[in-house]
């Protein structure tokens, strides 16, 4: 007889979220707020610890209270309805979630919303101007930069985050700059294609 | 008159995937929606002995854990869980008993108000299982050969009959080659996690927006497990983000979102973890022999194909492998075996292009092999075994442009400058080889039926239960009734992806494009002939004496095909009939042609250049040449086959799921660790669309979904053979194994 704990892949398995903040304090908005900074054990029944966040996603602010565990792809995702973020992997692998905060491309599955308290953040329903296409957005159909559509949005915000940085100069650049962003529908070339043409417009 | 067939037409989908409108399975939203969260096991074999929830229930904002002990009832036969497509054997059921078939099986689901809470407290659940020794490597001795078909769809997957004497004119032949080849497991890995959002509606009744490429085959399956009524459970999936086979299946995402739902008479969803999405299906892992005796000519005399793929103990997935090679070239002796080796994994699943991706890939790199020892060009060895008939069957086929494959496509990738000598061509510190390979692939057209609601304002909504994987389904069915019923595209709305709509067959196989746009030429002429019916009813009707056969709609208007002056308008056909709509629906099947065989066709030709020093491998070139009837949009279409050629380098080179046999678990169950190209492992990709008449249904179509992957794998591999003289037998072609 083997005496296994279930996998859930989880997260919270050890260390506690309490030794994390001990340790690397990566939560400091949680560790400030926290109330009952009980012994470590106790986590394990009690009710999740709530924080309030305020942060301005397409130019619209939200004041939420929200569980310090929550990411800001669920964030946006779960509370707020913006579902065009999308999930892929929630591990930082894939760049479907990818999101603009404060001008720099973020993966939004590997940063909890508690982290980013008065950041501006823009999402794929934030491009469009007045209903006007973003010219990334325009380019991608053109060129037909997708298939299932699915890695679409992280791909547009990354390539909005990448012309911005200005290091890409060629089209090998963009290729490596791109690569955090996986299609498996494989649509690699015509990505480029797309970029390359909003990149060299006057 | 605007013609979208054949066109390069954006697809009308578009806007919705760039603004983040569409909405995929998670993205659906219920008041009071719960979170599910799955348990999975962590043996690979044995049986759970206790499930102790209680510290999971004790958080706060968990309503309930569900497992085999307290789920509502299921179905205890496995009728009720066979699918379209199930393999022969038992379906896996989640939280159906205590017994543990592979690792990674979900075993529990934890229900909670927020999915923060829920992944948290299933953390918290504690499971003891007695532990059996489990099996996941393959023992060549204990594969069985599979069995026998019972019915025509497993007919499909039966190697062919042997013809001829094979093993004696291998004997006898002049030149002979033979080689084993291995394929390893395979993940799909679709962008989009596996999800199932199931709304609990007040009257019980539910709607389930699942991830699948088959809301109708999920829908049946729902309601034999669960012993629902169909008229009580709606399917729905008008997005999905990425198939490529593993959503052909019912998967056990929806099949525990319905559970939770019945069970907590709330409203749940369900997302899977990447990690967990390994155990949904795979490519099975296959070992395969071929051997070729030749004339020095380089005619084929014989060849053998012999496979082994891997399955689980509870089912038997396979598919033909091994018959494409007495197929695709002229050889009068032949013969097939293919073994299962049955392990405690969960059961393998079509993976783009399955068979033909695997067993050509071992047949061309065999190919390539026959091609220097008879110190041939490999594609005048091709040409000179060209088949103009489908051998296994003896029949002619009904279209084969796979000759001007082979031109257009050394053409353009310039392959007369290749040097035949491997290590013979160098680009500055690189070794540049280039390699070539064939592909194909079955075109099938299936049953379906579809809706057409043509209004007199010139609108028309055409509806069909399919799915748009990312093919480009919704933009083809647009283009096709747009020509037929002569509206602008802009006039079309397409519905699919709904259960409740017209009857289709899981989209895979590259059927559905023949099946859905063949089934909106045949409805949308029902349109027209009562259309016309209206139209004679017109006062002084310049369309009085016409027969249906010689009127076209063009332009909103019924129109004489020898006259144009003779016609009459959409509206006034209506008016006059004193109707709004006109609503047809019609199921249009494949003709009955078993003379003929029906395939497409590819050639791939690549470039790879390998760092004559670290023994990196890039594939910087590849054309890719296709013959597949008639293309009904270039964009798209050429998406695919790009997609495809992708699939090919990841198949080549980068894709391979490992398995810790000790503890039968995937241990790179995730996409950091289980390489899929990304942007910078591609480079020039060329398509090229090589016409191809074909009489086979009324619009020629064949589909493209599967044939671009062919051949591709083989092309690379025999690339890096042409670049360092090195013949890897065993994908992917990683650098160690080029020993440089």
């Amino acid at each position: 007889m083997t005496n296994i704990r279930a996998d859930a892949s989880s997260p919270f398995h050890e260390p506690t979220r309490r030794e994390t903040v001990a340790a690397g304090g990566v939560l400091p908005v949680a560790a400030g707020s926290s109330s009952g900074a009980a012994a470590v054990p106790s986590i394990r029944s009690t009710a999740p610890e709530m924080v309030s966040v305020s942060l301005t996603v397409n130019g619209r602010t939200h004041a939420v209270v929200l569980d310090t565990r929550t990411t800001l792809l669920d964030l946006l995702r779960e509370k707020l309805d913006l579902t065009g973020t999308k999930k892929g992997c929630d591990q930082g692998q894939c760049g479907a979630c990818t999101v603009i905060i404060d001008g720099r491309r973020v993966n939004s599955c590997l940063t909890f919303a508690v982290m980013y308290d008065g950041a501006q953040v823009t999402t794929i329903e934030g491009l469009a101007n007045n209903g006007a296409l973003h010219p990334l957005q325009q380019a991608f159909i053109e060129h037909d930069a997708f298939q299932c559509g699915y890695c679409t949005p992280g791909q547009i915000c990354s390539a909005v985050g990448l012309i911005a940085e200005g290091r890409a100069k060629t089209a090998d650049d963009i290729r490596e700059l791109m690569s955090g962003n996986l299609c498996r529908c494989g649509a690699y070339t015509n990505i480029i294609a797309a970029i390359e043409e909003v990149m060299r417009r006057p | 008159m605007t013609s979208y067939i054949g066109t390069a037409t954006s697809r009308v989908d578009g806007i919705a995937k760039v603004t983040g409108a569409a909405k995929y399975a998670a993205e659906f939203n219920a008041p009071g929606l719960l979170y599910g969260s799955i348990v999975t096991s962590m043996i690979a074999k044995g049986r759970i002995t206790r499930i102790d929830p209680s510290a999971a229930v004790r958080v706060e904002g968990v309503i309930d854990v569900l497992t085999h002990e307290n789920r509502p009832p299921m179905a205890d036969d496995d009728n009720a869980y066979k699918d379209e497509v199930a393999p022969l054997g038992s379906p896996f059921r989640p939280l159906y008993d205590d017994r543990i078939a592979f690792n990674g099986q979900p075993i529990a689901l934890v229900v909670a108000e927020t999915s923060e809470v829920a992944r948290f407290a299933a953390s918290l659940v504690r499971v003891d299982c007695e532990e059996e020794p489990h099996v996941t490597d393959v023992n060549r001795d204990a594969a069985v050969p599979v069995k026998s078909p019972t019915n025509p769809f497993e007919a499909l997957f039966a190697p062919p009959k042997t013809r001829g004497r094979p093993e004696q004119a291998l004997a006898a032949a002049a030149v002979r080659h033979a080689g084993e080849y291995y394929v390893p497991i395979e993940h799909h890995n679709p962008m989009e996690l596996f999800a199932a959002t199931a709304m609990y509606e007040a009257d019980g009744r539910l709607t389930v927006y699942d991830k699948t490429q088959g809301v109708q085959n999920v829908q049946r399956h729902i309601c034999s497990a669960f012993g629902i009524e169909p008229e009580d459970v709606r399917v729905m999936s008008p997005f999905m983000g990425g198939g490529f086979g593993v959503g052909l299946r019912p998967q056990f995402e929806a099949v525990l979102a319905v559970m939770a739902a019945r069970a907590l008479r709330r409203s749940v969803r369900v997302v899977l973890t990447r990690p967990q999405m390994y155990v949904l299906g795979y490519r099975p892992a296959m070992t395969q022999r071929i051997a070729i005796g030749a004339s020095k000519r380089g005619t084929l005399e014989a060849i053998t194909h012999d496979a082994i793929t891997v399955t689980s103990q509870h089912e038997d997935f396979f598919r033909q492998e091994t018959g494409w090679s007495g197929l695709l070239y002229t050889c009068a002796n032949a013969s097939y075996a293919h073994k299962l080796a049955k392990l405690d994994l969960p059961t393998p699943c079509d993976m783009r292009c399955p068979s033909a991706a695997t067993g050509v890939y071992a047949l061309e790199c065999a190919m390539d092999e026959l091609a220097v020892a008879l110190r041939l060009d490999p594609l005048e060895l091709r040409l000179r075994c060209y088949s103009e008939r489908d051998q296994n069957n003896d029949r002619p086929f009904g279209s084969k442009a796979l000759r001007e494959c082979y031109r257009q496509g050394a053409e353009a990738f310039g392959w007369n400058k290749r040097n035949p000598e491997p290590r013979s061509m160098r680009d500055g510190g690189d070794l540049v080889g280039w390699g070539m390979a064939t592909g194909v692939w079955d075109a099938f057209q299936a049953p379906i039926t579809v809706r057409i609601v043509l209004s007199a304002n010139g609108h028309a909504e055409v509806a069909c239960a399919t799915s748009d994987i990312g093919t480009g389904t919704y933009t083809i069915m647009a283009q096709v009734a747009a020509d037929m019923l002569g509206l602008p595209l802009e006039n079309i709305s397409i519905k699919l992806g709904d259960s409740s709509l017209p009857q289709s067959p899981v989209e895979g196989g590259s059927w559905i494009a023949v099946s859905v746009c063949n089934a909106i030429a045949t409805t949308a002429g029902a349109v027209r002939d009562e259309l016309l019916r209206l139209a004679k009813q017109v006062p002084g009707s310049p369309l009085a004496n016409i027969a249906p056969g010689e009127v076209a709609l063009a332009d909103g208007m019924l129109v004489g095909k020898g006259d144009p002056s003779r016609s009459v308008s959409i509206a006034d056909a209506m008016r006059h009939g004193a109707v709004d709509r006109i609503e047809q629906e019609k199921t249009t099947s494949p003709a009955d042609d078993p003379a003929r065989a029906h395939n497409t066709h590819a050639a791939t030709f690549a470039e790879v250049k390998v760092d004559d020093e670290l023994g990196v491998i890039r594939v910087t070139r590849v054309v890719s040449a296709v013959a597949a009837g008639r293309i009904l949009n270039t964009k798209t279409a050429s998406s695919q086959i790009l997609g495809s050629v992708v699939w090919g380098i990841g198949m080549a080179l980068h894709e391979e799921t490992l398995i810790d046999h000790r503890l039968g678990r995937v241990t790179n169950a995730n996409i950091a660790e289980y390489h899929v190209p990304v942007n910078a492992d591609i480079n020039d990709i060329k398509v090229i669309f090589v016409e191809e008449p074909d009489d086979s249904n009324p619009l020629g179509v064949k589909g493209v979904g599967e044939i671009g992957i062919v051949g591709v794998a083989a092309a690379i591999a025999n690339a890096v053979y042409h670049a360092t003289g090195r013949r890897v037998r065993d994908l992917p072609i990683t650098l160690d194994k080029l020993r440089l």
